[in-house]
């Protein structure tokens, strides 16, 4: 029992990691409709950047707001830089497909030369190395901050898209780029703001796993990136509370595959998730959202 | 007087251009992964310990006219980069030999070619089995798995007493699959019993879930087969599930790194691993080496860079055995026949099988640092 709750425990710290980052590509590939690749790029960015203000010795609510807002900027020169540009040219979305893919690689390429090739680690804190023991089950105060920063981000990002008039336009967006023109939406903007706040999440993201993992090199994107992928089927495209609930179902997935059948097995059975849910529910376990958007 | 000096230098200058082409440019390939993940780390160690050793032989005039001119390719870790690169290498700079790949997963995909080509090939990290078994020119100065984890084992059970381990390995790397079966095949022969087999990925970061298994199953020890950046936070990752510091860890031949250390810090102390090399090692030699790697690249070289350093010497001293570079059969029977030869790490040989033959040693992480085991 106690080594089933600790499992439960190990998968929500993972799955609430999952959920911030493919929230953000949840925003960008279902609501907008654009294929951004980018995104596990702006992960590692915002990893690094996080661990530049912790190496700095600066506390890390401090790391977590220099990577929101470093990877909120990063997306929207992103959308600036690329998919504007390519939307005003009227390039097919294929071409910001492969272009995004190109911005990706250029980031990593970058990371690399600035802070080599070598994994790094989160300075070591009082903070870091805090750990209960509940019933034989070992909580760190690590996990319990990434879960309750994920769970506020998330709160945070459902009230804006509800309650507030970006959050409305967003939404409108959404539902039809003409029909938001028509009522008066500022579209470019509008999109512009989305962008924000998908590589905002990225970055946070990068964060919270290098904190918990004490991993951060320029290629942990990539990994990150196919894990957003799956967790945005798994919830169905453009569904945020879907996305929630699939990252921590991807979470809890991966971790009981291995406590339970073998760990050489876990991405077969994540994957293998994926295949049956596109069969039985192509619109993803969570659909019903996609109705409701508008 | 106008003339003359323009005629003295002229002659000057023919007199330079005069040596300068009697001097017989030998091109080196260094096939090391410099960017690429884990195995860049490997990778920049061994460039680095490569460059090293040839600038230094250079610098001795040890070779007479031959000069060694490293030419370093990077292959990211993709054997299929390294394939090409051996190609590049081997049809157009027309280097005598290869120092390298990083990886066993590359040496078994491109070693075969430069064996055609008969381009003798130095390895200097892979230690899985069978490397050198890939043809009459491959060579390696890495110590096997099997070489040195027998040791390791027993030097564990002299002083732990273990009845029973728990055994974690990447299963999607040939090195780290190969030392997973040198693991277990010694844990078996030890008559330890294996309560809990588990597997991580290559970019894995979570490792809780094959943990907390392992911890469910409580062995006295922990055989790890990963790479240092892995191995680190596998046993930080363990020590944060409350496995206590009393369940050693016994580590692969490539976790050997600083990087261990770093990363995983106190979780690490007492990590125990088996090595053809270590920083302290008390040899002349050795302290020139880590001194001058230390001036000139400005941290502490490991045991890859060591290993690299001594393949670039065994070659060198072949090179001068076998008078040049002309004949490749001779000069791949010079390389065979090292024997008891000075490296950085100690007297160095080759058997029949073109494996290293040196004394390996028991290593423990205390205080951050790896240090010979205390012999008990």
């Amino acid at each position: 029992m106690t080594t089933f709750l600790q499992q439960v425990v190990n998968g929500l710290s993972l799955g609430s990691i999952y959920a911030v980052f493919a929230i953000g590509c949840t925003l960008i590939f279902g609501v907008l409709n654009i294929v951004n690749l980018a995104q596990g790029a702006f992960f590692m960015v915002g990893a690094y950047l996080g661990l530049e203000v912790a190496l700095l010795g600066l506390p890390l609510p401090l790391a977590l707001a220099v990577a929101l807002v470093g990877g909120g900027l990063l997306g929207m020169a992103s959308e600036l830089l690329v998919f504007r540009v390519l939307r005003m040219r009227g390039g097919h979305k294929w071409m910001g497909l492969v272009a995004s893919l190109a911005l990706a690689r250029l980031l990593v390429g970058l990371a690399q030369e600035i802070f080599g090739t070598a994994v790094h680690g989160y300075p070591p804190s009082s903070l870091t190395a805090m750990v209960w023991e509940v019933g034989g089950v070992r909580v760190q105060l690590l996990q319990v901050i990434v879960v309750v920063t994920a769970v506020v981000l998330m709160a945070i990002l459902g009230f804006t898209l509800q309650k507030t008039s970006m959050g409305r336009a967003i939404r409108t967006v959404a539902f039809s780029e003409d029909v938001a023109r028509i009522v008066g939406v500022e579209v470019g903007r509008t999109i512009l703001a989305t962008f924000f706040i998908a590589g905002a999440l990225a970055g946070a993201a990068g964060v919270l796993l290098g904190l918990l993992f004490n991993v951060v090199s320029p290629f942990m994107g990539e990994h990150m990136l196919v894990k957003g992928l799956t967790v945005i089927i798994l919830g169905g495209l453009g569904n945020i509370p879907g996305a929630v609930a699939g990252g921590f179902l991807l979470g809890l997935v991966e971790v009981f595959s291995v406590a339970y059948v073998s760990s050489a097995f876990r991405d077969a059975i994540g994957f293998g998730l994926i295949f049956l849910i596109l069969l039985v529910k192509p619109t993803g376990l969570f659909s019903g959202f996609e109705e409701r958007r508008a | 007087m106008h003339t003359r000096l323009t005629r003295l230098l002229v002659a000057v200058s023919a007199c330079a251009l005069a040596t300068s082409a009697l001097a017989e440019d030998v091109k080196l390939g260094v096939v090391q992964s410099t960017s690429g993940g884990s195995a860049a780390l490997y990778g920049t160690m061994q460039k680095n310990g490569a460059e090293l050793a040839a600038a230094e032989i250079n610098a001795s005039g040890k070779l007479g006219d031959i000069k060694l001119v490293p030419v370093h390719q990077d292959d990211a870790g993709d054997r299929g980069q390294t394939v090409n690169i051996f190609q590049r290498l081997i049809n157009q700079d027309k280097v005598k030999v290869i120092f390298g790949p990083t990886l066993t997963t590359s040496a078994f995909a491109a070693d075969p070619i430069a064996n055609a080509a008969k381009v003798p090939v130095i390895a200097s990290s892979n230690t899985a089995p069978g490397v050198p078994a890939i043809g009459e020119y491959i060579f390696r100065t890495s110590a096997p798995e099997a070489a040195v984890f027998p040791g390791v084992l027993a030097y564990a059970q002299k002083r732990y007493s273990p009845k029973t381990a728990a055994q974690i390995y990447g299963i999607d790397d040939v090195l780290m699959k190969a030392a997973y079966g040198v693991h277990k095949a010694a844990l078996d022969k030890a008559g330890i019993k294996v309560v809990a087999t588990e597997t991580f990925q290559k970019g894995d970061v979570d490792y809780s879930a094959q943990l907390t298994k392992i911890k469910a199953a409580n062995p006295d020890i922990i055989v790890v087969g990963g790479l240092a950046e892995e191995t680190a936070n596998i046993v930080r990752q363990a020590r944060q599930l409350g496995i206590p510091q009393t369940t050693v860890f016994l580590g692969a031949n490539a976790a050997i790194s600083t990087k261990l250390a770093d990363l995983a810090g106190p979780a690490a102390e007492g990590f125990l691993v088996g090595s053809g090399w270590f920083i302290d090692f008390d040899s002349p030699l050795n302290k020139a080496f880590v001194e001058a790697y230390k001036a000139k690249y400005g941290s502490s070289p490991d045991t890859f860079a060591a290993q690299a350093h001594a393949a670039v010497t065994i070659f060198a001293d072949a090179v001068k055995r076998a008078g040049g570079v002309s004949d490749p059969a001779k000069l791949r029977t010079a390389i065979a026949d090292t024997k008891d030869l000075d490296t950085v790490l100690g007297p160095f040989s080759f058997d029949n099988d073109r494996e290293p033959v040196l004394a390996a040693k028991v290593l423990e992480l205390k205080d951050g640092k790896f240090q010979l085991a205390p012999v008990k």
